[in-house]
Protein backbone atom coordinates (compact mmCIF):
# COMPACT_ATOMS: atom_id res chain seq x y z
CA UNK A 1 0.00 0.00 0.00
CA UNK A 2 1.59 3.60 -0.65
CA UNK A 3 2.43 5.55 2.35
CA UNK A 4 -1.02 7.52 2.96
CA UNK A 5 0.75 10.23 4.41
CA UNK A 6 2.69 10.93 1.37
CA UNK A 7 -0.15 10.67 -0.70
CA UNK A 8 -2.37 13.32 1.06
CA UNK A 9 0.98 15.89 0.62
CA UNK A 10 2.50 15.39 -1.85
CA UNK A 11 6.38 15.78 -2.43
CA UNK A 12 8.12 18.71 -2.53
CA UNK A 13 10.96 19.05 -5.36
CA UNK A 14 13.81 20.61 -3.64
CA UNK A 15 15.21 21.64 -7.20
CA UNK A 16 14.34 25.67 -7.87
CA UNK A 17 14.85 26.82 -10.66
CA UNK A 18 15.66 30.29 -10.41
CA UNK A 19 18.36 32.25 -9.20
CA UNK A 20 18.82 36.05 -8.45
CA UNK A 21 21.74 37.81 -10.08
CA UNK A 22 21.51 41.80 -9.25
CA UNK A 23 21.96 45.14 -10.78
CA UNK A 24 19.67 47.34 -11.84
CA UNK A 25 18.41 49.00 -14.64
CA UNK A 26 16.61 52.52 -15.02
CA UNK A 27 14.76 54.35 -17.64
CA UNK A 28 13.51 57.88 -17.96
CA UNK A 29 11.58 59.16 -20.85
CA UNK A 30 11.69 63.05 -22.25
CA UNK A 31 10.00 65.48 -24.78
CA UNK A 32 11.37 63.60 -27.89
CA UNK A 33 14.05 61.45 -26.12
CA UNK A 34 14.71 58.17 -24.04
CA UNK A 35 17.81 56.98 -21.73
CA UNK A 36 17.56 53.61 -21.02
CA UNK A 37 20.37 52.45 -19.05
CA UNK A 38 21.49 49.32 -16.49
CA UNK A 39 25.19 48.33 -15.25
CA UNK A 40 26.93 45.76 -16.02
CA UNK A 41 27.89 44.04 -13.09
CA UNK A 42 26.56 39.93 -12.69
CA UNK A 43 26.12 38.38 -9.51
CA UNK A 44 24.95 35.34 -6.95
CA UNK A 45 24.88 35.67 -3.57
CA UNK A 46 28.11 37.00 -2.73
CA UNK A 47 29.81 36.42 -5.76
CA UNK A 48 30.60 38.69 -8.68
CA UNK A 49 30.18 36.31 -11.58
CA UNK A 50 31.34 38.80 -14.15
CA UNK A 51 32.00 42.38 -14.29
CA UNK A 52 30.46 42.96 -17.66
CA UNK A 53 27.12 40.80 -18.76
CA UNK A 54 24.65 43.53 -20.57
CA UNK A 55 20.91 43.75 -19.31
CA UNK A 56 20.00 46.53 -22.29
CA UNK A 57 19.69 45.86 -25.67
CA UNK A 58 18.42 47.68 -28.79
CA UNK A 59 15.23 46.16 -30.38
CA UNK A 60 15.22 48.59 -33.38
CA UNK A 61 15.93 51.96 -33.80
CA UNK A 62 13.36 52.82 -31.87
CA UNK A 63 13.50 50.80 -29.15
CA UNK A 64 15.29 49.34 -26.08
CA UNK A 65 15.17 46.94 -23.88
CA UNK A 66 15.88 46.33 -19.97
CA UNK A 67 16.06 43.29 -18.53
CA UNK A 68 16.91 42.86 -14.52
CA UNK A 69 16.10 39.57 -12.20
CA UNK A 70 17.14 35.93 -13.32
CA UNK A 71 19.53 36.04 -15.79
CA UNK A 72 19.28 33.18 -18.04
CA UNK A 73 15.35 34.03 -18.01
CA UNK A 74 16.54 37.46 -18.60
CA UNK A 75 18.49 36.46 -21.70
CA UNK A 76 15.78 33.84 -22.84
CA UNK A 77 12.99 36.44 -23.14
CA UNK A 78 15.03 38.77 -24.68
CA UNK A 79 15.99 36.51 -27.75
CA UNK A 80 12.51 35.79 -27.93
CA UNK A 81 11.42 39.02 -28.38
CA UNK A 82 14.32 39.80 -31.00
CA UNK A 83 13.03 36.74 -32.98
CA UNK A 84 9.14 37.98 -33.01
CA UNK A 85 10.35 41.42 -33.86
CA UNK A 86 12.19 39.67 -36.69
CA UNK A 87 9.06 38.11 -37.75
CA UNK A 88 7.29 41.25 -38.10
CA UNK A 89 9.73 42.53 -40.02
CA UNK A 90 9.79 40.04 -42.91
CA UNK A 91 5.73 40.14 -42.55
CA UNK A 92 5.32 43.52 -42.82
CA UNK A 93 8.84 45.06 -43.95
CA UNK A 94 8.90 47.72 -41.09
CA UNK A 95 10.10 48.06 -37.32
CA UNK A 96 7.22 47.46 -34.91
CA UNK A 97 6.12 50.21 -32.94
CA UNK A 98 6.90 51.12 -29.91
CA UNK A 99 3.56 50.41 -27.76
CA UNK A 100 2.97 47.17 -30.12
CA UNK A 101 6.30 45.72 -28.56
CA UNK A 102 5.32 46.79 -25.17
CA UNK A 103 1.97 45.10 -25.75
CA UNK A 104 3.35 42.01 -27.37
CA UNK A 105 6.38 41.81 -24.29
CA UNK A 106 2.79 41.66 -21.75
CA UNK A 107 1.37 38.66 -24.15
CA UNK A 108 4.92 37.12 -24.03
CA UNK A 109 5.27 37.68 -20.49
CA UNK A 110 1.71 36.59 -18.82
CA UNK A 111 1.66 33.55 -21.24
CA UNK A 112 4.30 32.30 -18.92
CA UNK A 113 2.07 33.37 -16.02
CA UNK A 114 2.04 29.55 -14.48
CA UNK A 115 6.21 28.93 -14.73
CA UNK A 116 7.27 32.66 -15.14
CA UNK A 117 10.39 34.54 -16.57
CA UNK A 118 11.39 36.22 -12.85
CA UNK A 119 12.63 39.25 -15.09
CA UNK A 120 11.34 42.86 -14.96
CA UNK A 121 11.56 44.33 -17.87
CA UNK A 122 11.94 48.31 -18.66
CA UNK A 123 11.15 49.18 -22.33
CA UNK A 124 11.95 52.64 -23.88
CA UNK A 125 12.17 54.41 -27.05
CA UNK A 126 10.22 56.92 -29.74
CA UNK A 127 6.52 56.73 -29.92
CA UNK A 128 5.07 56.60 -33.10
CA UNK A 129 4.03 60.60 -32.36
CA UNK A 130 7.61 61.11 -31.88
CA UNK A 131 7.30 61.62 -28.00
CA UNK A 132 9.27 59.62 -25.94
CA UNK A 133 8.53 56.83 -24.02
CA UNK A 134 8.92 54.26 -21.25
CA UNK A 135 7.12 51.05 -20.29
CA UNK A 136 7.52 49.06 -17.28
CA UNK A 137 6.52 45.39 -16.99
CA UNK A 138 6.14 42.91 -13.78
CA UNK A 139 7.64 39.66 -14.28
CA UNK A 140 3.61 38.46 -15.53
CA UNK A 141 3.10 41.14 -17.87
CA UNK A 142 1.35 43.65 -15.59
CA UNK A 143 2.26 47.29 -17.35
CA UNK A 144 1.94 50.79 -18.46
CA UNK A 145 3.27 54.08 -20.14
CA UNK A 146 5.32 56.49 -17.48
CA UNK A 147 7.82 59.25 -17.57
CA UNK A 148 10.49 56.89 -15.29
CA UNK A 149 11.34 53.77 -13.85
CA UNK A 150 14.06 51.98 -11.98
CA UNK A 151 14.02 48.43 -11.59
CA UNK A 152 16.34 45.48 -9.82
CA UNK A 153 18.32 45.31 -6.50
CA UNK A 154 18.82 49.06 -5.85
CA UNK A 155 15.12 50.32 -7.21
CA UNK A 156 14.19 50.60 -3.43
CA UNK A 157 17.38 53.52 -3.31
CA UNK A 158 17.11 55.05 -7.11
CA UNK A 159 12.92 55.28 -7.05
CA UNK A 160 12.73 57.84 -4.64
CA UNK A 161 15.30 60.37 -6.14
CA UNK A 162 13.93 59.70 -9.48
CA UNK A 163 10.03 60.76 -7.79
CA UNK A 164 11.69 63.79 -6.73
CA UNK A 165 14.12 64.61 -9.71
CA UNK A 166 11.57 64.07 -12.25
CA UNK A 167 8.65 64.08 -11.05
CA UNK A 168 9.08 66.59 -8.36
CA UNK A 169 7.47 65.50 -6.06
CA UNK A 170 8.12 66.84 -2.50
CA UNK A 171 9.20 70.16 -4.21
CA UNK A 172 7.15 73.42 -4.69
CA UNK A 173 8.35 75.50 -7.00
CA UNK A 174 9.62 78.90 -6.55
CA UNK A 175 6.98 81.72 -6.80
CA UNK A 176 5.48 82.59 -9.50
CA UNK A 177 7.21 79.53 -11.52
CA UNK A 178 6.06 75.85 -12.13
CA UNK A 179 7.79 72.54 -12.58
CA UNK A 180 8.99 71.82 -16.13
CA UNK A 181 6.89 69.02 -18.33
CA UNK A 182 10.25 67.33 -19.56
CA UNK A 183 13.75 67.98 -18.92
CA UNK A 184 16.42 68.40 -21.47
CA UNK A 185 18.79 65.52 -22.11
CA UNK A 186 21.79 66.82 -20.87
CA UNK A 187 19.70 66.90 -17.06
CA UNK A 188 18.33 64.01 -17.66
CA UNK A 189 21.49 61.65 -18.37
CA UNK A 190 23.10 63.46 -15.34
CA UNK A 191 20.67 62.36 -13.39
CA UNK A 192 20.88 58.67 -14.77
CA UNK A 193 24.63 58.83 -13.87
CA UNK A 194 24.04 60.12 -10.15
CA UNK A 195 21.68 57.20 -9.75
CA UNK A 196 24.45 54.68 -10.57
CA UNK A 197 26.66 56.46 -8.54
CA UNK A 198 24.83 56.54 -6.02
CA UNK A 199 23.31 52.60 -6.34
CA UNK A 200 27.31 52.07 -6.40
CA UNK A 201 27.76 53.20 -3.17
CA UNK A 202 25.23 51.83 -1.14
CA UNK A 203 24.33 48.47 -3.18
CA UNK A 204 26.72 45.37 -3.26
CA UNK A 205 24.89 44.55 -5.84
CA UNK A 206 25.07 47.26 -8.25
CA UNK A 207 29.06 48.45 -9.82
CA UNK A 208 31.67 47.71 -12.23
CA UNK A 209 30.14 49.59 -15.34
CA UNK A 210 27.35 51.68 -16.97
CA UNK A 211 25.60 51.61 -20.23
CA UNK A 212 23.43 54.16 -21.41
CA UNK A 213 21.44 53.65 -24.25
CA UNK A 214 19.95 57.04 -25.89
CA UNK A 215 17.26 56.98 -28.26
CA UNK A 216 16.17 60.60 -30.21
CA UNK A 217 13.23 60.79 -32.21
CA UNK A 218 13.10 61.35 -36.28
CA UNK A 219 14.60 64.89 -37.00
CA UNK A 220 15.68 65.66 -33.35
CA UNK A 221 19.19 67.14 -33.56
CA UNK A 222 21.98 66.18 -31.30
CA UNK A 223 21.91 68.83 -29.25
CA UNK A 224 23.02 68.72 -25.86
CA UNK A 225 24.72 65.44 -26.76
CA UNK A 226 27.71 66.76 -28.59
CA UNK A 227 30.21 66.96 -25.66
CA UNK A 228 29.21 63.58 -24.03
CA UNK A 229 32.05 61.28 -23.50
CA UNK A 230 32.38 57.79 -25.37
CA UNK A 231 29.31 58.04 -27.22
CA UNK A 232 28.99 55.90 -29.88
CA UNK A 233 26.01 55.86 -32.74
CA UNK A 234 24.07 52.20 -33.17
CA UNK A 235 21.61 53.34 -35.34
CA UNK A 236 20.76 50.84 -38.39
CA UNK A 237 18.30 52.91 -40.55
CA UNK A 238 18.83 56.52 -42.41
CA UNK A 239 15.92 59.52 -41.70
CA UNK A 240 14.58 58.15 -38.37
CA UNK A 241 15.02 57.53 -35.30
CA UNK A 242 18.31 57.38 -34.13
CA UNK A 243 20.12 55.03 -31.37
CA UNK A 244 23.49 56.07 -29.33
CA UNK A 245 25.33 54.28 -26.33
CA UNK A 246 27.25 56.16 -23.92
CA UNK A 247 29.45 53.61 -21.66
CA UNK A 248 31.21 55.13 -17.95
CA UNK A 249 32.71 52.86 -15.58
CA UNK A 250 31.70 52.52 -12.09
CA UNK A 251 33.14 51.52 -8.87
CA UNK A 252 34.50 48.11 -8.76
CA UNK A 253 34.03 47.07 -4.92
CA UNK B 1 -18.64 -0.75 -0.72
CA UNK B 2 -15.58 -2.33 -0.63
CA UNK B 3 -15.84 -5.18 -3.32
CA UNK B 4 -12.76 -7.02 -2.31
CA UNK B 5 -13.38 -9.56 0.40
CA UNK B 6 -9.80 -10.04 1.10
CA UNK B 7 -10.25 -6.57 2.77
CA UNK B 8 -13.42 -7.69 5.05
CA UNK B 9 -12.68 -7.62 8.59
CA UNK B 10 -9.49 -6.23 8.24
CA UNK B 11 -8.32 -2.93 9.52
CA UNK B 12 -8.78 0.07 6.56
CA UNK B 13 -5.15 1.62 7.29
CA UNK B 14 -1.79 0.65 8.76
CA UNK B 15 -2.60 3.12 11.36
CA UNK B 16 -5.40 0.75 13.32
CA UNK B 17 -2.59 -1.94 13.10
CA UNK B 18 1.37 -0.31 13.76
CA UNK B 19 2.64 -3.25 14.94
CA UNK B 20 1.27 -5.43 11.53
CA UNK B 21 -1.17 -8.35 13.73
CA UNK B 22 -2.57 -8.95 10.01
CA UNK B 23 -0.84 -10.57 7.38
CA UNK B 24 -1.29 -7.04 5.00
CA UNK B 25 1.03 -8.52 1.93
CA UNK B 26 -0.80 -9.17 -0.42
CA UNK B 27 -3.93 -7.30 0.20
CA UNK B 28 -4.89 -4.97 -2.88
CA UNK B 29 -4.71 -1.60 -2.42
CA UNK B 30 -8.22 0.40 -3.36
CA UNK B 31 -7.66 3.97 -2.66
CA UNK B 32 -6.50 7.12 -4.56
CA UNK B 33 -3.78 6.63 -6.36
CA UNK B 34 -0.92 8.80 -8.32
CA UNK B 35 -0.15 6.62 -11.93
CA UNK B 36 2.77 9.54 -12.35
CA UNK B 37 4.43 8.94 -9.28
CA UNK B 38 7.00 6.80 -9.89
CA UNK B 39 6.71 7.08 -13.89
CA UNK B 40 9.57 9.82 -14.09
CA UNK B 41 12.53 10.19 -12.37
CA UNK B 42 14.18 13.46 -12.46
CA UNK B 43 17.65 14.71 -11.16
CA UNK B 44 17.20 15.60 -7.63
CA UNK B 45 20.68 15.98 -6.36
CA UNK B 46 24.34 15.20 -7.51
CA UNK B 47 25.84 11.98 -6.51
CA UNK B 48 29.33 11.37 -8.07
CA UNK B 49 30.74 14.97 -8.35
CA UNK B 50 33.67 17.07 -9.62
CA UNK B 51 35.04 19.74 -7.53
CA UNK B 52 36.09 23.09 -8.95
CA UNK B 53 37.21 24.00 -12.90
CA UNK B 54 39.72 27.16 -13.40
CA UNK B 55 40.40 29.22 -16.66
CA UNK B 56 41.84 32.04 -17.44
CA UNK B 57 42.62 33.76 -20.37
CA UNK B 58 46.44 34.68 -21.42
CA UNK B 59 48.52 36.03 -24.12
CA UNK B 60 47.77 33.60 -26.53
CA UNK B 61 44.51 31.96 -25.64
CA UNK B 62 42.65 29.96 -22.76
CA UNK B 63 44.21 27.64 -20.45
CA UNK B 64 41.87 25.74 -17.87
CA UNK B 65 42.78 23.52 -15.23
CA UNK B 66 40.79 20.72 -13.35
CA UNK B 67 41.77 17.94 -10.90
CA UNK B 68 41.08 14.29 -11.86
CA UNK B 69 38.91 13.36 -8.82
CA UNK B 70 34.88 12.47 -8.59
CA UNK B 71 34.18 12.32 -5.10
CA UNK B 72 30.80 9.87 -3.79
CA UNK B 73 29.65 12.56 -0.99
CA UNK B 74 32.74 12.85 1.32
CA UNK B 75 34.27 9.55 -0.43
CA UNK B 76 36.92 10.16 -2.62
CA UNK B 77 35.60 7.14 -5.58
CA UNK B 78 37.22 7.95 -8.55
CA UNK B 79 40.87 9.11 -8.51
CA UNK B 80 41.47 9.07 -12.37
CA UNK B 81 38.58 11.16 -14.02
CA UNK B 82 39.33 13.64 -17.06
CA UNK B 83 37.15 16.37 -16.20
CA UNK B 84 38.28 18.52 -19.12
CA UNK B 85 36.87 17.04 -22.78
CA UNK B 86 38.30 18.20 -26.51
CA UNK B 87 34.91 19.06 -28.65
CA UNK B 88 35.95 19.72 -32.26
CA UNK B 89 39.02 21.26 -32.75
CA UNK B 90 38.86 24.55 -30.99
CA UNK B 91 37.26 24.15 -28.15
CA UNK B 92 37.32 22.36 -24.30
CA UNK B 93 34.79 21.84 -21.59
CA UNK B 94 35.17 21.91 -18.38
CA UNK B 95 32.90 20.52 -15.69
CA UNK B 96 32.07 20.60 -12.63
CA UNK B 97 28.91 18.99 -10.49
CA UNK B 98 27.65 15.43 -11.27
CA UNK B 99 29.46 13.20 -13.45
CA UNK B 100 27.18 10.93 -15.01
CA UNK B 101 25.22 14.04 -16.45
CA UNK B 102 28.69 15.06 -17.40
CA UNK B 103 29.66 12.01 -19.54
CA UNK B 104 25.65 12.04 -20.96
CA UNK B 105 26.69 16.09 -21.95
CA UNK B 106 30.30 14.60 -23.38
CA UNK B 107 27.62 11.83 -25.52
CA UNK B 108 25.75 14.85 -26.81
CA UNK B 109 28.73 17.01 -28.04
CA UNK B 110 30.27 13.25 -29.68
CA UNK B 111 27.06 12.92 -31.66
CA UNK B 112 26.85 17.02 -32.57
CA UNK B 113 30.15 16.99 -33.96
CA UNK B 114 29.79 13.95 -36.00
CA UNK B 115 26.68 15.15 -37.54
CA UNK B 116 28.44 18.72 -37.87
CA UNK B 117 31.72 16.85 -39.65
CA UNK B 118 29.17 14.66 -41.53
CA UNK B 119 27.02 17.76 -43.36
CA UNK B 120 30.92 18.32 -44.57
CA UNK B 121 29.56 22.06 -45.70
CA UNK B 122 32.56 23.96 -45.23
CA UNK B 123 31.51 25.05 -41.77
CA UNK B 124 33.06 24.18 -38.47
CA UNK B 125 31.70 24.14 -34.75
CA UNK B 126 33.76 26.76 -32.88
CA UNK B 127 33.84 27.71 -28.94
CA UNK B 128 30.78 30.46 -29.23
CA UNK B 129 28.17 27.70 -30.90
CA UNK B 130 29.00 25.23 -28.42
CA UNK B 131 28.99 27.18 -25.46
CA UNK B 132 25.42 29.03 -27.32
CA UNK B 133 24.53 25.17 -28.04
CA UNK B 134 25.30 24.26 -24.14
CA UNK B 135 23.56 27.09 -22.66
CA UNK B 136 20.21 26.11 -24.61
CA UNK B 137 20.47 22.59 -23.47
CA UNK B 138 20.88 23.33 -19.85
CA UNK B 139 18.57 26.04 -19.62
CA UNK B 140 16.08 23.60 -21.74
CA UNK B 141 16.51 21.14 -19.38
CA UNK B 142 16.08 23.71 -16.17
CA UNK B 143 13.00 24.82 -17.64
CA UNK B 144 11.69 20.98 -17.48
CA UNK B 145 12.67 20.31 -13.76
CA UNK B 146 15.14 17.82 -14.94
CA UNK B 147 18.41 19.65 -14.47
CA UNK B 148 21.89 18.45 -15.67
CA UNK B 149 23.85 19.02 -12.64
CA UNK B 150 27.03 20.71 -13.58
CA UNK B 151 28.94 23.89 -13.97
CA UNK B 152 30.40 23.82 -17.23
CA UNK B 153 33.17 26.25 -18.21
CA UNK B 154 34.06 26.29 -22.15
CA UNK B 155 37.02 27.50 -23.44
CA UNK B 156 38.04 28.14 -27.15
CA UNK B 157 40.18 29.79 -29.68
CA UNK B 158 39.34 29.85 -32.89
CA UNK B 159 39.63 32.61 -36.42
CA UNK B 160 42.47 34.23 -34.22
CA UNK B 161 39.60 35.08 -31.06
CA UNK B 162 40.16 33.78 -27.78
CA UNK B 163 36.68 32.57 -25.84
CA UNK B 164 35.99 31.50 -22.47
CA UNK B 165 32.08 31.51 -20.95
CA UNK B 166 30.84 29.66 -18.31
CA UNK B 167 26.80 27.92 -18.25
CA UNK B 168 25.11 26.27 -15.12
CA UNK B 169 22.90 23.83 -14.30
CA UNK B 170 20.11 26.78 -13.98
CA UNK B 171 21.08 27.66 -17.86
CA UNK B 172 22.80 30.97 -16.48
CA UNK B 173 25.83 32.15 -18.39
CA UNK B 174 28.67 34.61 -18.32
CA UNK B 175 31.84 35.38 -19.66
CA UNK B 176 35.27 37.42 -18.32
CA UNK B 177 39.09 37.06 -18.43
CA UNK B 178 38.85 34.33 -15.73
CA UNK B 179 36.70 31.78 -14.44
CA UNK B 180 36.51 29.07 -11.64
CA UNK B 181 33.60 26.78 -10.34
CA UNK B 182 32.45 25.62 -7.08
CA UNK B 183 34.80 26.30 -4.32
CA UNK B 184 37.61 27.84 -7.02
CA UNK B 185 34.86 30.82 -7.16
CA UNK B 186 35.57 31.32 -3.48
CA UNK B 187 38.84 30.24 -3.30
CA UNK B 188 40.98 30.67 -6.70
CA UNK B 189 38.60 33.50 -8.38
CA UNK B 190 40.58 35.76 -5.94
CA UNK B 191 43.90 34.81 -7.02
CA UNK B 192 43.04 34.51 -10.84
CA UNK B 193 41.37 37.85 -11.14
CA UNK B 194 44.41 39.57 -9.19
CA UNK B 195 47.18 37.75 -11.62
CA UNK B 196 44.97 38.19 -15.30
CA UNK B 197 42.85 41.14 -15.23
CA UNK B 198 44.14 43.73 -17.36
CA UNK B 199 47.26 41.16 -17.70
CA UNK B 200 45.42 39.19 -20.80
CA UNK B 201 47.82 40.06 -23.40
CA UNK B 202 50.87 40.10 -21.50
CA UNK B 203 50.37 37.00 -19.65
CA UNK B 204 53.01 34.21 -21.22
CA UNK B 205 52.00 30.54 -20.88
CA UNK B 206 54.47 29.57 -18.23
CA UNK B 207 52.85 32.68 -16.27
CA UNK B 208 49.46 31.48 -16.96
CA UNK B 209 50.35 27.75 -15.79
CA UNK B 210 52.20 29.13 -12.93
CA UNK B 211 49.04 31.08 -11.91
CA UNK B 212 46.76 27.73 -12.36
CA UNK B 213 49.24 25.62 -10.55
CA UNK B 214 49.17 27.57 -7.76
CA UNK B 215 45.30 28.28 -7.31
CA UNK B 216 44.81 24.59 -7.89
CA UNK B 217 47.63 23.99 -4.85
CA UNK B 218 45.25 26.57 -2.47
CA UNK B 219 42.36 24.73 -3.36
CA UNK B 220 43.96 21.41 -2.86
CA UNK B 221 45.00 22.52 0.72
CA UNK B 222 41.56 24.32 1.17
CA UNK B 223 38.61 21.48 -0.59
CA UNK B 224 38.42 18.70 1.42
CA UNK B 225 36.49 17.60 -2.14
CA UNK B 226 39.98 17.79 -4.44
CA UNK B 227 42.60 15.78 -5.27
CA UNK B 228 46.59 16.96 -6.04
CA UNK B 229 46.38 15.29 -9.29
CA UNK B 230 45.22 17.37 -12.18
CA UNK B 231 45.01 18.39 -15.82
CA UNK B 232 45.62 21.42 -17.71
CA UNK B 233 44.32 22.66 -21.05
CA UNK B 234 45.76 24.84 -23.41
CA UNK B 235 43.86 26.56 -26.39
CA UNK B 236 45.45 28.27 -28.64
CA UNK B 237 46.44 29.18 -32.75
CA UNK B 238 47.48 25.82 -32.19
CA UNK B 239 44.72 24.14 -31.14
CA UNK B 240 43.66 21.56 -28.12
CA UNK B 241 46.07 20.44 -25.88
CA UNK B 242 45.37 18.48 -22.88
CA UNK B 243 48.19 17.50 -20.34
CA UNK B 244 48.54 14.35 -18.60
CA UNK B 245 47.56 14.05 -15.23
CA UNK B 246 50.05 16.50 -13.18
CA UNK B 247 50.85 16.03 -9.72
CA UNK B 248 50.78 19.14 -7.35
CA UNK B 249 53.99 19.61 -4.82
CA UNK B 250 52.33 20.63 -1.61
CA UNK B 251 54.11 21.15 1.85
CA UNK B 252 52.74 20.30 4.80
CA UNK B 253 55.69 21.16 7.29
CA UNK B 254 53.94 24.70 8.36
CA UNK B 255 51.04 22.63 10.28
CA UNK B 256 54.24 22.39 13.00
CA UNK B 257 54.15 25.72 13.48
CA UNK B 258 50.07 26.17 14.23
CA UNK B 259 49.23 26.94 17.62
CA UNK B 260 45.81 27.52 18.77
CA UNK B 261 43.28 24.94 16.92
CA UNK B 262 43.48 21.90 19.15
CA UNK B 263 45.43 20.53 22.32
CA UNK B 264 48.62 21.76 22.89
CA UNK B 265 50.89 21.83 25.70
CA UNK B 266 52.77 24.89 24.90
Amino acid sequence: MPDMAALAHPQQRQFNPYSENGGTILAIAGADFSVIAGDTRQSEGYSIQTRYAPKVFRLTDRAVLAVNGFAADGNMFVKKVKQRLEWYRHAHAKDMPLRAIARLIQTMLYARRFFPYYVYNILGGIEEDGTGAVYSFDPVGSYEREACRAAGAASSLVQPFLDNQIYFKNQRPAAGTSHPAHLPLPTVLSIVIDSFTSATERHIEVGDGLEMYVVLAKGRTLQGLEGIRGMQELTATEDGERVFIVRRDLKRD
Amino acid sequence: MDHFPTNWGRPRNDAFDAYGTHPIHQRPYNGPKDAFADGVQHTQQPIVTGTSVLAIKYKDGIMMAADNLASYGSLARFKDVQRLCPVGQYTVIGAGGDMSDFQYIQHIMEELTIDENSAQDGHELGPVEIHEYMSQVMYARRSKMDPLWNSLIIGGFKDGKRFLSYVDLLGTTYSASTLATGYGSYIAQPLLRKAVEGYEDILTEEDARKVLENSMRVLFYRDARSLNKYQIATITSAGVNISDSLHLETSWSFAEGIRGYGAQTQ
